[in-house]
């Protein structure tokens, strides 16, 4: 398009940009309120509380890690579960580095972690919510139980999944 | 049932907070700041795919990958308008909330394709993203079986999405 019809070509950019703007106003909003909301649940201490209850999980899940690493890794998840989305980032770097014993190549307990960060477990899509109520939706809430039987299906088949492929990769290097 | 929810949660965490003896509103209002430096991130990247969205659906392009990825969409079950959701979703977390966006507009928020688009977008992450991010501390460069897993966890979580809004 670019090349055939150059005239409308930077208009239709523009136009792109220009609902970009309008749907970062929209998401502002949307954030701010959300955000606020989740800053009292870190000032309460009460995502602290969440990670105590999933120790018992990651324990199992992810054999072999220091006390730090589980700890980090219950934060990260946490964060996950609530919808703390800047939360989950230091705490997922953490967790990993946690991991790393040297080398170049990924082992199957953080390959686990991306897993199960990629599956995003949340308990209330609330980005998502907000937009559906900005874009005037009778049912916003609508999508909740729908978005957790699907991420829990998937946090299951992703993790038996990752399991499955840690112990085919480490045939493959036993031979 | 569901639209209970959110108010609850609000009203259960304000008394949590008092009984803390934790300034609710101080702490809202801290955390309401954060919310600038979050699209301060977020804004190029939304900016970027909706310039490359506007030419692509100008262009036409968008039926041709519509009319490309259809039959295998169909067999899943999966609308064919979530194509450009699903692939995107992959890459950047921001700018597919720009196509979801785009998907109610054109589709409405309430309709079976809307509410698909919803599930889809909430229940995975951008993993070129995360695996970029999370490893920046260590060394690793060769990441084995991860990035397919993710892709095809990615994809099947798509098709039990679409699956589940058939039902409730």
């Amino acid at each position: 398009m670019l090349v055939v019809d150059p005239e409308n070509a930077f208009n239709t950019m523009l136009s792109g940009s220009e609902q970009a703007l309008n749907l970062s106003i929209k998401l502002l909003a949307v954030y701010a309120l959300w955000l606020g909301i989740l800053q009292i649940i870190e000032d309460t201490g009460l995502d602290k509380v969440f990670a105590k209850w999933l120790n018992p999980i990651i324990r199992w899940l992810f054999p072999n890690v220091d006390e730090y690493t589980s700890g980090q890794i219950a934060i990260n998840l946490t964060s996950n579960l609530l919808g703390m989305g800047n939360a989950c980032t230091p705490s997922g770097i953490n967790a990993i580095a946690g991991m790393y014993k040297g080398g170049k190549v990924i082992n199957s307990n953080m390959a686990l972690l991306v897993v199960l960060n990629t599956t995003n477990i949340q308990l209330i899509p609330t980005t998502i919510i907000g937009i559906r109520i900005l874009h005037n939706s009778v049912m916003a809430s609508s999508i909740i139980i729908p978005t957790i039987i699907t991420s829990a299906v998937s946090v299951v088949f992703g993790v038996l999944m990752a399991k499955l492929c840690a112990k085919i990769s480490r045939k493959g290097e036993a031979e | 049932m569901s639209a209970y929810f959110i108010p609850m949660i609000i009203i259960a965490l304000v008394v949590y907070s008092i009984y803390k003896r934790n300034n609710a509103y101080n702490s809202f209002v801290v955390g309401a700041k954060k919310s600038f430096e979050l699209i301060y991130v977020t804004f190029p990247y939304i900016v970027a795919i909706l310039a490359i969205v506007a030419i692509y659906n100008a262009s036409g392009l968008n039926m041709w990958v519509a009319k490309i990825f259809a039959p295998i969409l169909n067999i899943f079950g999966v609308p064919v308008e979530l194509t450009e959701l699903i692939i995107l979703k992959n890459f950047t977390g921001g700018g597919s909330i720009a196509i979801l966006e785009n998907i109610f507009t054109n589709y409405g928020v309430d309709t079976y394709i809307g509410k698909c688009a919803s599930v889809v977008m909430a229940s995975s992450e951008a993993i070129f993203y995360i695996s970029a991010v999370y490893f920046s501390k260590t060394k690793i460069e060769k990441y084995k079986y991860l990035i397919p897993l993710c892709l095809c966890i990615n994809f099947f979580s798509a098709i039990v999405a679409c699956f589940v809004c058939r039902f409730i």
